[in-house]
C-alpha cells in the first residue's frame, strides 16, 4: 500500500515538475485571502463569472443548429424549441442564464460599491468591472436580436431610432448598425458576430485583467466601521491583515461560492423547466404591425423612461445619459477612492444604493405594465359598465357609442375598463364642466389629439352630454368657478 | 565582421554603431507595422464601409393609383430595393397610402418617429397610433399627442401613367428624415 502511494506521489512530482501545477495553485486558487472575505457577501462575483461560462456552454450548443440568417433563423429558433432533442431546455437555460447572469451582477456591483471595494488599489478592478457591465449588456440587447421575432426587429426598429438622434453621423451610425440602410439580413448576421464572438471575447479578456487585479491587488477585506483607507497606509495593513488572517482562497474561503454556485445552477435549470424559454413570438415580419414591442426584462426600465421623461430632453438624456452614468462610474474610484468603507458609515452610498434600485424597480413595474401606451383593442372588444349606460338618455347614450366607436377607449378607461394613457372616464362629469368638456374634445391639448375635425357638432354635443352625466352617485356636476351663481349645467 | 566589445566600454564611439541584432529587431517591427496594415487596414474597411456608403433611395411601385380610394388611407407594402436572397419576411416594408384626391398622395412610413414602433391607422377617429409608448398623429400626418419629436415621415410620392411610386429604401430616423 505504502508502495503505491509512493509510486503515485513520484507521478505527481514528476508531473508538477514539468507543469509547474503547485506554483500554479500557490499563485492562483490557493493565493491567500482574508478570512473574513469568505463571506456570504462576496460569492455574487462567481456567480456572474459562472453564469458566463453556462451561457457560452449552452451558446455554443445553440449555434450547432441556429441559422443567423433573416429568412431562416425564426424557422431554426422553432425547429429548437419544439423538435430538437433537449432544445427547449438550452433555450430555457441560455435564456434564464442570462436574466440570471444580469441580476446577480447587479447584486455583485452593489456589494462591491457598498463595501468600497472600489476605493485604493482596486481602481482598475471597479474600471474592468464597468466595462463587463456594459459588455454584458450590449449581449443582453445583441442576445434578444438573436431571438429574431417581431420584438427582435422592433427592438431594432427602436435601436434605429436612438442612432438616429446622434447629431452630425447619426445616419451614418445607423447604417453601421444595421449594415445596411435598413433592418434586413446583414444586420442579424452582424449582431450575431457581436453575440457569439466580439462580446464574449472581450469580456474573457476583461475578465481575465479583472481577476488579475484580484491576485495582485488582493479581494477586498470585509470593511469594519472606522477602519479609513489611506494610499499612505493601506498596503501595509492589507498584508499585515494577510499575515494574521491569510488563508488560502482554495480551500479554505471557497465554500460559500461553491454553495451559491450551486444555488444558482438550481435556480437557472429550475426557471428553464418551470418557465421554459421565452419566445420566440411572432415572426420577423414587418408587415405584421398587429405588434406589441416590448423589450426584455433588463430593458424595460429605458423603455418607460422613454415614455415619461418630458420631451424636451429626450434625445439628451436618451444620448447624454449612458455618457454621464459612463463618466460617474469611470470616476468614481478616482474621486472617491480613500476614506470609509463601510457601509455603516456611508449614509450616501446606502441611499444612492437605495435610490437607484427603487427606480430601476419602478421604472421597471411601469415598463412591463405600460400605462402610457393606447390600448389598441379597448375601443371594439372593452364593454361599457351597465351602470354608466342605465338610466341615460338617448342623447347620452348616443354619446356614449360615439366614445366607443371613436377609439377614445384605447387611451381613457371607463371605471378601470380601458386604456390607462388618459384619464378615467368614470367621474368626469364631476371634474369637467361641461364648456371644458366641449374645449378639450375639440381642440384636445395635455397630450390628447384634438378631435373637432372628426366630430360633427351632434357628435361632440352627445359626447358632451354623456361626459357630463359620469360622476359618481350623488355627485354634482362641475360648474363654472367664474359664474358662482350659475346652477350647474346637466 | 567587427565584434562588439566583450567588456563594458565607456567609450562614446561604438555605442551608437548598429549591430545586426539591432538592425535585425528594427526590420522585424518594421516589416509587421506593414504586415499589420495590410490586414489591419481592409478589416477596418471592410467594417466601416457602411459607415462610409452614402444612401440611395430608390424609385418603388406601391400599386396602381386606383388600388387606393379617394379620401381613405390604407395599408400597404413594398419590396426593400436592395434586397439579399436570404431576407426573408424582413424584406417586406410597410407603409400607410393616404389618397387625398385624384393624384394628390401622402405616403407615410410605419415607423413613429419618436422610437421607431410601428404606428396603427384608425379609420374613426382619423389618427394613427403607437403602440409603444403612445404617439398620436393625425390623418395628415402631423403630431397630434405623446412624445414623438415631429410628424410622421413621408416618402416623396410619384404618380406616372396611373401607377403610385415611392422614393424609398431607407428607414427612416431623425437623422434621415425624407425617407
Amino acid at each position: 500500500m505504502n508502495k503505491l502511494i509512493d509510486a503515485a506521489r513520484g507521478v505527481f512530482l514528476w508531473v508538477d515538475d514539468r507543469l509547474h501545477i503547485s506554483k500554479l495553485y500557490e499563485s492562483t486558487a490557493g493565493h491567500h485571502v482574508p478570512q473574513s472575505s469568505g463571506s456570504w457577501f462576496y460569492v455574487f462575483g462567481s456567480a456572474t463569472l459562472l453564469c458566463f461560462m453556462i451561457q457560452v456552454a449552452t451558446g455554443i450548443m445553440l449555434a450547432m443548429v441556429y441559422v443567423p440568417s433573416a429568412a431562416e433563423a425564426y424557422t431554426t429558433l422553432e425547429y429548437l424549441t419544439f423538435h430538437q432533442y433537449l432544445g427547449w431546455f438550452l433555450r430555457g437555460v441560455h435564456y434564464w442564464g442570462s436574466n440570471f447572469m444580469v441580476g446577480i451582477m447587479l447584486l455583485h456591483m452593489t456589494q462591491v460599491f457598498l463595501f468600497g471595494a472600489y476605493k485604493y488599489p482596486r481602481e482598475i478592478t471597479w474600471i474592468t468591472g464597468v466595462v463587463l457591465m456594459v459588455l454584458t449588456l450590449g449581449l443582453a440587447f445583441t442576445g434578444q436580436v438573436m431571438r429574431f421575432d417581431e420584438d427582435a426587429y422592433w427592438g431594432l426598429g427602436i435601436g434605429v431610432a436612438i442612432m438616429g438622434r446622434v447629431p452630425f453621423i447619426g445616419e451614418q451610425l445607423v447604417n453601421m448598425m444595421l449594415g445596411g440602410p435598413i433592418i434586413a439580413s446583414d444586420t442579424l448576421s452582424r449582431f450575431f458576430a457581436l453575440h457569439v464572438f466580439v462580446l464574449p471575447g472581450g469580456i474573457l479578456a476583461l475578465v481575465s485583467i479583472h481577476l488579475r487585479m484580484v491576485l495582485t491587488k488582493g479581494i477586498n477585506e470585509y470593511p469594519q466601521p472606522g477602519m479609513l483607507v489611506r494610499r499612505e497606509t493601506y498596503d501595509k495593513e492589507y498584508a499585515a491583515i494577510l499575515k494574521k488572517e491569510g488563508v488560502p482562497f482554495f480551500p479554505k474561503a471557497i465554500s460559500k461560492d461553491l454553495v451559491a454556485a450551486a444555488i444558482v445552477i438550481f435556480g437557472i435549470v429550475a426557471c428553464a423547466c418551470l418557465f421554459g424559454p421565452k419566445g420566440p413570438f411572432g415572426p420577423p415580419d414587418p408587415v405584421q404591425i398587429d405588434t406589441l414591442p416590448r423589450p426584455d426584462f433588463y430593458f424595460l426600465w429605458i423603455f418607460a423612461i422613454a415614455a415619461l421623461m418630458p420631451d424636451w430632453m429626450e434625445s439628451v438624456a436618451l444620448l447624454g445619459g449612458p455618457v454621464i452614468i459612463g463618466i460617474i462610474l469611470f470616476a468614481l474610484p478616482f474621486f472617491n477612492g480613500t476614506g470609509e468603507k463601510s457601509w455603516r458609515r456611508r449614509p450616501v452610498a446606502v441611499m444612492t444604493v437605495i435610490l437607484t434600485y427603487l427606480s430601476l424597480g419602478l421604472l421597471t413595474y411601469l415598463g412591463h405594465t405600460s400605462p402610457w401606451s393606447p390600448d389598441m383593442n379597448a375601443w371594439k372588444a372593452d364593454p361599457t359598465p351597465k351602470s354608466f349606460i342605465e338610466g341615460r338618455s338617448p342623447l347620452e347614450l348616443q354619446g356614449s357609442l360615439v366614445i366607443q366607436s371613436m377609439q377614445c377607449r384605447n387611451c381613457h378607461a371607463i371605471d378601470g375598463i380601458g386604456g390607462q394613457r388618459g384619464p378615467d372616464l368614470a367621474d368626469v362629469g364631476a371634474r369637467l364642466t361641461k364648456d371644458q368638456l366641449v374645449r378639450q374634445v375639440i381642440q384636445g391639448g395635455g397630450n390628447m389629439p384634438a378631435y373637432g375635425n372628426n366630430l360633427s357638432p351632434d357628435q361632440v354635443d352627445a359626447v358632451v352630454a354623456y361626459m357630463v352625466s359620469l360622476r359618481t352617485p350623488g355627485v354634482a356636476a362641475a360648474r363654472d368657478s367664474s359664474q358662482p351663481g350659475r346652477p350647474p349645467m346637466e | 565582421m567587427n565584434e562588439e566589445p566583450t567588456k563594458p566600454c565607456a567609450c562614446e564611439a561604438s555605442p551608437k554603431k548598429t549591430s545586426r541584432r539591432d538592425f535585425l529587431l528594427a526590420a522585424g517591427f518594421g516589416l509587421n507595422a506593414i504586415a499589420g496594415a495590410l490586414i489591419g487596414i481592409p478589416l477596418v474597411g471592410y467594417v466601416v464601409s457602411s459607415f462610409f456608403k452614402p444612401n440611395k433611395l430608390s424609385q418603388i411601385l406601391l400599386g396602381p393609383v386606383e388600388d387606393f380610394p379617394e379620401g381613405k388611407t390604407r395599408f400597404a407594402s413594398y419590396k426593400n430595393p436592395m434586397p439579399r436572397e436570404w431576407d426573408g419576411q424582413t424584406a417586406d416594408i410597410p407603409c400607410w397610402v393616404r389618397r387625398i384626391k385624384g393624384n394628390e398622395f401622402q405616403v407615410f412610413a410605419i415607423n413613429c418617429t419618436h422610437l421607431g414602433c410601428p404606428v396603427r391607422w384608425f379609420e374613426e377617429s382619423k389618427l394613427f397610433m403607437c403602440p409603444c409608448h403612445g404617439g398620436a398623429f393625425y390623418e395628415d400626418g402631423s403630431h397630434a399627442a405623446g412624445p414623438p419629436p415631429r410628424g410622421l415621415y413621408t416618402y416623396e410620392v410619384k404618380v406616372e401613367n396611373g401607377k403610385l411610386f415611392i422614393m424609398g429604401g431607407v428607414i427612416p430616423n431623425l437623422s434621415n428624415q425624407n425617407v
